[in-house]
């Protein structure tokens, strides 16, 4: 498990994020993917992660739970947030010199208990 | 496994279509996906699979499930495919053996707790599977008493979704889940209903009401209120025979579209009597409403008795609408996607005072009423409802001598005579498709081969020659007679009979 950089003050949620965010940047680049952007800010909102995979380029969002009492992270992911997305993907690419054959959306969902492994999923291509 | 598929039925009317239910599970984002155009309660389905699937322990939360009813085309009414869609998406999950439950037909509305409940309509549905071919059909407990109605198909009744998905896991190659016996059960037959022996006199109205149910003719008692006219018209079909159990199911089966308790299973063997109020609407007493067409008054009286009580109160367009059913014994309910057809096979009585305010009886000296509000009141039935009528009776009030006298005969001895007229009657037109007298064509009786020599008819001819008669109720005049000939066992009408019948008609408000 990677260390996070805690500081005193910061909020446990964002802590909680840049965790899964840092996780998920980790197991993209195991599957030898090349992280292009991370938490890349414009006025529609925020893209966590910007990844390449061949020839097509990735943007993910992560999203991290401590438990699934409330819904499970990918739930968390609904048509609105999918349409949010799509938008920042056009916002993104318009201020990037990024080539791509093609462009995907991907969601990473991390659940990290008070005890045990964090568990991982990943779903391809929900943009549309 | 990521596909599941499984059976229901969807009901148009009466009719029904099995229907193929689909689930595919992909990858993707949460969500559960209906096509195959359900109707809002259908639309709402997925929702309580997702937590009637979770209270048996397996979440939905995270899963993308498309789930179609095929033939997509074909409208899907209410809650009874919430059983068949988890089956299908259990079955798409692998709780569920999918090559057991493909062929299976499902019926049932979820709880958000797991627990089947009850539907309308299963009675329609599972004669729709049974005639299709399928062999097992799973219901809520509640409707086993009407599904096992049905030959030839092997019904399971279940009560909660954990019950079912073990019943498919416990091996062997068919589904042996059965009836439980906690389940409700058709009641015995009950004591029979009202008795003719309560009639107190009125001799006359009670021949009526015994040549209404021998030939099955329509009847129409005019008299002033508290004559008995209701008491009467209660008492027909406990004198009419017995439905067979073809048309028991048959009004079971309208029955159940309107929701069906298990208690009323057994005992529909006494003809329906269905007496709706006179406020009621047209789509009440043909069939409509919103959504789903539901039957109305003249369908659930199918086999049985329809009864207009203070009948020139209905609305006009509701009495108008009776003429197309009471011709052709179904009635068709049209809609901009659909048509729906109802059987309605009824015999209608109605009753009216003989005025607005009901003493315009004898000399009326107690009536109030005035002449225009007398003629407009029994203008409502006249022409073609009227028409149908064969039988037109007054029914005055009742007299102190009368009540003194013995009682009438009691309903089972005049039941005899009414049976052994119909025997008659159907032996007569056995080579035809009349079953009664009052189904057979006037111009027949005139001039077919059971046409009456002159001596019999002498007294019609003149009738009709001076204008008393017009031809439509010459020709009433004689079913009536080959009625009264039938139940007075002479083989056909004599002089006498035809009088009689020419008395029983053309008392009415209305000459025809």
């Amino acid at each position: 498990m990677p260390e996070t950089t805690a500081q005193p003050g910061d909020d446990p949620r964002r802590i909680l994020g840049r965790y899964g965010e840092e996780l998920a940047a980790r197991y993209l680049t195991e599957q030898g993917w090349r992280v292009v952007d991370r938490n890349w800010r414009c006025a529609h909102g925020e893209i966590d992660l910007v990844a390449r995979d061949g020839d097509c380029l990735v943007f993910c969002e992560v999203k991290t739970r401590t438990t699934e009492r409330f819904g499970g992270a990918i739930e968390a992911v609904d048509h609105r947030k999918a349409a949010r997305l799509r938008r920042l993907v056009a916002a993104w690419l318009q201020c990037h010199d990024e080539r791509a054959g093609r462009v995907r959306i991907d969601v990473i969902g991390i659940l990290r208990p008070q005890a045990g492994r964090a568990q991982l999923r990943h779903l391809v291509g929900v943009g549309s | 496994m990521t596909f599941g598929r499984t059976r229901s039925v969807a009901l148009e009317g009466l009719v029904g279509t099995v229907v193929d239910v689909e689930a595919h599970r992909s990858g993707g984002l949460p969500a559960f996906m209906l096509g195959g155009l359900p109707d809002a309660a259908c639309a709402q389905s997925p929702n309580r699979v997702k937590a009637a699937t979770a209270s048996i322990g397996r979440s939905l939360a995270q899963e993308r499930f498309t789930v179609n009813l095929s033939p997509a085309s074909i409208p899907k009414n209410g809650s009874g495919f919430d059983l068949p869609i988890a089956v299908a998406v259990l079955a798409a999950l692998g709780l569920v053996p999918a090559p057991r439950v493909r062929e299976v037909v499902h019926l049932g509305e979820l709880g958000l707790d797991g627990t089947i409940r009850a539907v309308r309509g299963v009675l329609p549905a599972v004669l729709a599977a049974a005639r299709a071919g399928c062999r097992d059909v799973v219901v809520p407990v509640a409707n086993a008493a009407e599904a096992r109605l049905v030959p030839e198909i092997a019904v399971h009744a279940v009560d909660h979704l954990h019950d079912l998905v073990t019943a498919y896991g416990d091996g062997g190659d068919r589904l042996a889940l059965g009836v439980p016996d906690t389940a409700p059960r058709p009641a015995t037959p009950q004591a029979p209903g009202p008795d003719l022996a309560d009639v107190a006199g009125q001799p006359e109205a009670r021949t009526a009401l015994e040549l209404a149910a021998a030939g099955g003719h329509h009847l129409f008692l005019l008299g002033p209120p508290g004559s008995g006219k209701t008491m009467l018209a209660e008492r027909l079909v406990s004198i009419l025979p017995r439905l067979t159990r073809e048309q028991s199911i048959d009004v079971l089966a309208v029955k159940s579209l309107l929701g069906l308790e298990a208690a009323e299973v057994g005992v529909e063997f006494v003809p329906p009597f269905i007496a709706p109020h006179h406020s009621a609407t047209q789509a009440a007493i043909i069939g409509g409403g919103s959504g789903a067409v539901r039957p109305g008054s003249i369908s659930q009286a199918h086999h049985g008795v329809l009864f207009l009580d203070e009948a020139p109160e209905f609305r006009t367009g509701a009495l108008q609408a009776l003429r197309q059913p009471l011709e052709s014994g179904q009635v068709v309910v049209s809609r901009a996607r659909t048509a729906v057809r109802f059987p309605a096979r009824f015999q209608l009585v109605m009753a009216a005072n003989p005025c607005p305010c009901g003493l315009g009886f004898g000399k009326g000296i107690g009536c109030t009423c005035t002449p225009m509000a007398k003629r407009a009141y029994v203008a409502k039935l006249s022409g073609p409802l009227l028409d149908r009528v064969d039988l037109q009776v007054q029914v005055p009030p009742v007299t102190l001598s009368s009540l003194g006298s013995a009682p009438g005969e009691s309903s089972a001895v005049v039941a005899e005579r009414v049976a052994r007229a119909r025997a008659v009657q159907a032996d007569r037109w056995r080579d035809t498709s009349w079953r009664l007298n009052s189904q057979v064509p006037g111009a027949f009786l005139r001039r077919g081969p059971r046409r009456l020599p002159r001596s019999i008819t002498t007294d019609l001819d003149r009738a009709l020659d001076r204008g008393h008669l017009t031809l439509r109720g010459y020709d009433r005049v004689l079913r009536l007679g080959w009625t009264v000939a039938d139940l007075a066992g002479r083989p056909s009408p004599t002089r006498d009979d035809l009088g009689t019948a020419l008395t029983l008609r053309n008392q009415g408000p209305v000459a025809a």
